[in-house]
């Protein structure tokens, strides 16, 4: 595992300028300008796709926050992701309007279960900056009030882990309700419009996708400067050797409330950016599984590495867009070897191979034994405390 | 070492397993054979199929009277050839007579399924047969139900006098069944033009519905209980493999509720090859035969889990949680793709249907087998952990590996015994969870973050913790069920856990002792 500083400190800024660009113009003109039938041309379904995958980098670089930097498995991030999601989608649902198949102004759902009237906690989500705010508020009070319980009482470890399973366990269920007015097992779905653009239109597609990249580059500065600054360099010890800040005179648990609060409200920040572009959200997507996979997309690109989050989260969910349309089958196998693999033979991901062979390289080059210096932390065993 | 304390084991499952099979009863005929039918019974016969009313009501009250379940046959082929009116009024005689002749079925439930449908049907003549029937009645609950449809049926009938008698008895034997009818009286006592018998009658109905009600509540709350015991008997026994694992080497087991699927398969397919290949007659011993199938079947995935992947992340407990859970992912898959997605093992005779201990209070005895299980698994597990020189190893370990290595105790062997073994305790689990659901490859999905919980509350390194745990885990989900229904009641628990490990963060019996990192 890095410290967390090495990889974004020397080439980080020109690469991170350089993906930015891809990103943010070279995609959007490959779709806009070429003709359809021509080999450059991105298509409009493959652009929204990438685009959901940018989403999921987000969250990713949350992830990473708070497992790879600080060292806290938290198994229920798909929660926080859903209650983002969910906040934008109660705001599209009541834009549909009387578009909606039942032509009520009340949410097709809502028609079918006999609610008469719009219960109160849907009232805010008329307007679009409560919807916006709430996205990204929601999910970091919740993380907040969860947190500060969980991290006051020093569960940690294995215990931090399936208490926050158990909390996606109870998230899906309550979701799946019909009674609590949010759509029950089909969710929210139907969107026809967001601030008056058409999601059918591929311009609006595209604007959501440059969005989704600007607030990626914009997260990934946020956490950059974190882990720069002197609560990340906290958030790497507590993560190393947590008695040892303790001692230090440092409190743990401030600084992990933090960094669960901050990772919370980018997974919201991702659920806000998901739903008008994949035009549905349901419970299916903030269960334990979905919860659990969003860690893989860390580990696959290498945890404690903001970059590795990013690659991760995008190659996974490729791999897992392909391979889940020839192979539906054989997708589980995959995921649950990747799993295997990643944590027995890769545990620093793909950034960590690639490091690796850039090492190897620069040795080779120079020409000299340089001794390996292990790059690990002391293992002590976290059980048997 | 371990292994043979788990043959131990096994073999005291066996043994508890056996006491619950008692000898197959012989299958009876159906009813005594009768003296030949009299004269008035060959008119009567003759009459039924007639197409003047009250010709045909005569003979079938005749009938009755008179006739018996040896008329079956012949009354069958008068309704294959009669017209729909006529098959309509014949077919309630033929039900009461063959009725009739179940009273003296050799097999309780049928006497007592007979019974009941005599008190439904609402036929007086049946009281004299009730009441004959129940001078030789030896089992209780027949007897009961017997004492209920001739009361039901006394209540139905026209004389007042019988009618308070009826509902007396009624509320005195606290039968649900008669709640409607003494509902139907007291409501006919409380028009204005109701005469004074009614009223009288009506009271006396209204005094049986509330002993009946009440009873009602306290039968649903022994229920209740017997739930949530039988609830937290399943986490127990799931808890219990995964908290020794989790005290030894501080690694949760997320494949742990996929070895329970491995325990389930094992099962289903000691099923299928003895419907294959043995005689139909030893189907029952299926079941038995498949406990050491699926306790070898888990431990064995369990061991090859440990030397192949937990081995190499000691240390890393994070890391092997990922890592199981992918294990978890791939067996569910390859399960799904294998079988497919809805397979059922069929339970063996003894453990099918139920024992009713008090009106209105039936327990199934699959439940109350799960509930014998997880006894005998936690006796098991005690004198394996505490009577035996594994277990005291096993403790050594727990408590500090270091020491323990220092004293020449083969750490990692322990571990991958403990393991095996632990695994195996989750294929014994999904052998019973066999016999209150289907076996189906999210069969470990349902119960494992309860059993997570379980142990987390339990805390590591104490027996007693895990079964608190399960105990209080599994009795609340019931208790709060009720009232809250099941989702918020596992919102309200994970609430609950979580503010109990503000007061005790290690969990209930914390293991005591000093150490930094």
């Amino acid at each position: 595992m890095s410290d967390g500083t090495t990889d974004t400190n020397r080439s980080g800024g020109l690469g991170f300028a350089v993906v930015g660009a891809i990103l943010l113009v070279v995609m959007p003109l490959l779709n806009l300008l070429p003709p359809e039938d021509s080999w450059f041309h991105l298509s409009d379904f493959s652009l929204n796709r990438f685009g959901k995958f940018l989403a999921f980098a987000i969250l990713a670089l949350g992830l990473d926050l708070i497992w790879g930097y600080t060292g806290i498995l938290s198994l229920g991030q798909g929660v926080f992701f859903g209650l983002g999601a969910y906040c934008m989608g109660m705001h599209m649902m009541l834009t549909i309007g009387k578009e909606s198949v039942y032509g009520s102004d009340m949410p097709d759902f809502m028609v079918w279960n006999q609610v008469k009237e719009l219960p109160f906690f849907w009232k805010p989500f008329y307007s679009f900056p409560a919807a916006v705010i709430g996205a990204l508020l929601v999910p970091m009070a919740f993380a907040l009030v969860f947190g500060f319980f969980a991290f006051r009482s020093r569960i940690k470890g294995v215990y931090f882990a399936i208490i926050t399973q158990a909390l996606a366990l109870a998230a899906w269920l309550v979701f799946n309700r019909n009674d609590t007015n949010l759509g029950g097992t089909n969710g929210l779905t139907d969107f026809k419009q967001v601030l008056g653009y058409r999601l059918s239109e591929p311009g609006t597609q595209r604007a959501l996708y440059v969005i989704t990249v600007l607030c990626l580059g914009a997260s990934y500065l946020l956490c950059q400067w974190i882990i720069r600054s002197r609560a990340g360099r906290v958030l790497v010890a507590v993560r190393d050797s947590e008695k040892r800040v303790v001692f230090s005179g440092y409190t743990p648990a401030n600084y992990k409330l933090f960094v669960f609060v901050v990772s919370a409200g980018l997974a919201g920040l991702a659920g806000l950016l998901y739903a008008p572009q994949v035009g549905i959200i349901t419970p299916a997507q903030i269960g334990v599984l979905p919860s659990l996979e969003m860690v893989i997309w860390v580990a696959v690109g290498g945890r404690g590495s903001l970059a590795g989050a990013v690659i991760g989260a995008v190659s996974v969910n490729y791999g897992r867009s392909v391979l889940t349309n020839y192979f539906p089958e054989l997708w589980p196998f995959m995921l649950g070897g990747l799993f295997v693999l990643v944590v027995l033979l890769f545990p620093d991901g793909m950034v960590g191979m690639i490091r690796k062979g850039k090492d190897l390289l620069t040795r080779r080059k120079a020409g000299e034994e340089k001794p390996i210096v292990p790059n690990q932390k002391v293992v002590v065993p976290e059980g048997k405390r | 070492m371990v292994i043979s304390l788990g043959r131990t084991l096994v073999a005291l499952g066996i043994v508890g397993l056996l006491l619950l099979f008692e000898p197959s009863r012989a299958i009876a005929a159906d009813g005594p054979v009768s003296a030949p039918p009299t004269a008035s019974v060959e008119q009567a016969l003759t009459q039924v199929a007639s197409e003047d009313e009250s010709i045909r009501q005569a003979a079938i009250r005749l009938l009755i009277e008179q006739g018996d379940a040896g008329l079956l046959p012949r009354l069958e082929a008068i309704r294959a050839n009669a017209s729909r009116s006529i098959r309509q009024a014949i077919k309630p005689l033929m039900d009461l007579l063959k009725n009739r002749a179940k009273l003296a079925s050799p097999d309780s439930d049928v006497r007592r399924s007979a019974a009941t449908d005599l008190g439904s049907s609402g036929n007086p003549s049946a009281i004299a047969w009730l009441d004959a029937a129940k001078v030789n009645e030896s089992n209780k609950w027949v007897r009961y139900t017997i004492e209920e449809s001739a009361a039901l049926l006394r209540l139905a009938s026209g004389d007042p006098s019988l009618k308070v008698a009826a509902a007396e008895k009624l509320g005195e034997l606290r039968s649900g069944n008669a709640v409607p009818a003494l509902k139907a009286l007291v409501e006919a006592g409380a028009v204005a033009e109701a005469t004074e018998q009614q009223k009288v009658l009506a009271k006396t109905a209204d005094a049986a519905i509330d002993r009946i009600e009440t009873w009602g509540d306290w039968a649903n709350a022994i229920e209740t209980i017997f739930r949530g015991i039988s609830l937290s008997s399943i986490l127990l026994i799931m808890s219990l493999g995964l908290a020794i694992v989790f005290g030894l080497m501080g690694v949760i087991n997320m494949a742990h509720g996929e070895l329970m699927m491995v325990g389930a398969y094992a099962t289903f397919v000691t099923q299928q090859c003895f419907t294959a290949w043995f005689p139909p007659d030893v189907f029952d011993w299926y079941f038995p035969v498949a406990l050491p199938v699926a306790f070898l079947a888990a431990a064995g995935s369990g061991f090859l889990l440990e030397t192949t992947v937990i081995r190499f992340l000691y240390g890393r407990p994070l890391e092997t949680m990922l890592a199981t859970w992918g294990v978890s992912l791939v067996l569910m898959q390859a399960a799904r793709v294998y079988f497919g997605d809805l397979t059922a093992v069929v339970a063996p005779g003894p453990l099918r249907g139920g024992a009713q201990v008090l009106v209105g209070v039936y327990l199934p005895y699959n439940r109350i087998f799960i509930i014998a299980l997880s006894i005998v698994c936690v006796l098991g597990i005690y004198f394996a952990l505490f009577k035996s020189n594994l277990g005291l190893r096993v403790r050594a370990v727990t408590q500090n590996r270091n020491m323990s290595a220092c004293l020449g105790i083969p750490t990692r062997k322990v571990d991958s015994y403990t393991f095996a073994f632990g695994s195996g305790l989750a294929g014994i689990a999904g052998w019973a969870l066999t016999m209150v659901g289907n076996v189906d490859p999210g069969l470990g999905q349902n119960y494992i973050v309860d059993a997570f919980m379980v142990v987390v509350t339990g805390g590591v390194g104490k027996l007693a913790g895990t079964i608190v745990a399960s105990l209080g885990i599994g009795g609340l989900n019931k208790l709060i069920e009720p009232g809250l229904g099941a989702v918020y009641g596992k919102v309200l628990i994970l609430v609950m856990v979580i503010l109990f490990l503000q007061w005790r963060p290690s969990g209930l019996f914390a293991m005591k002792g000093r150490d930094a990192d």
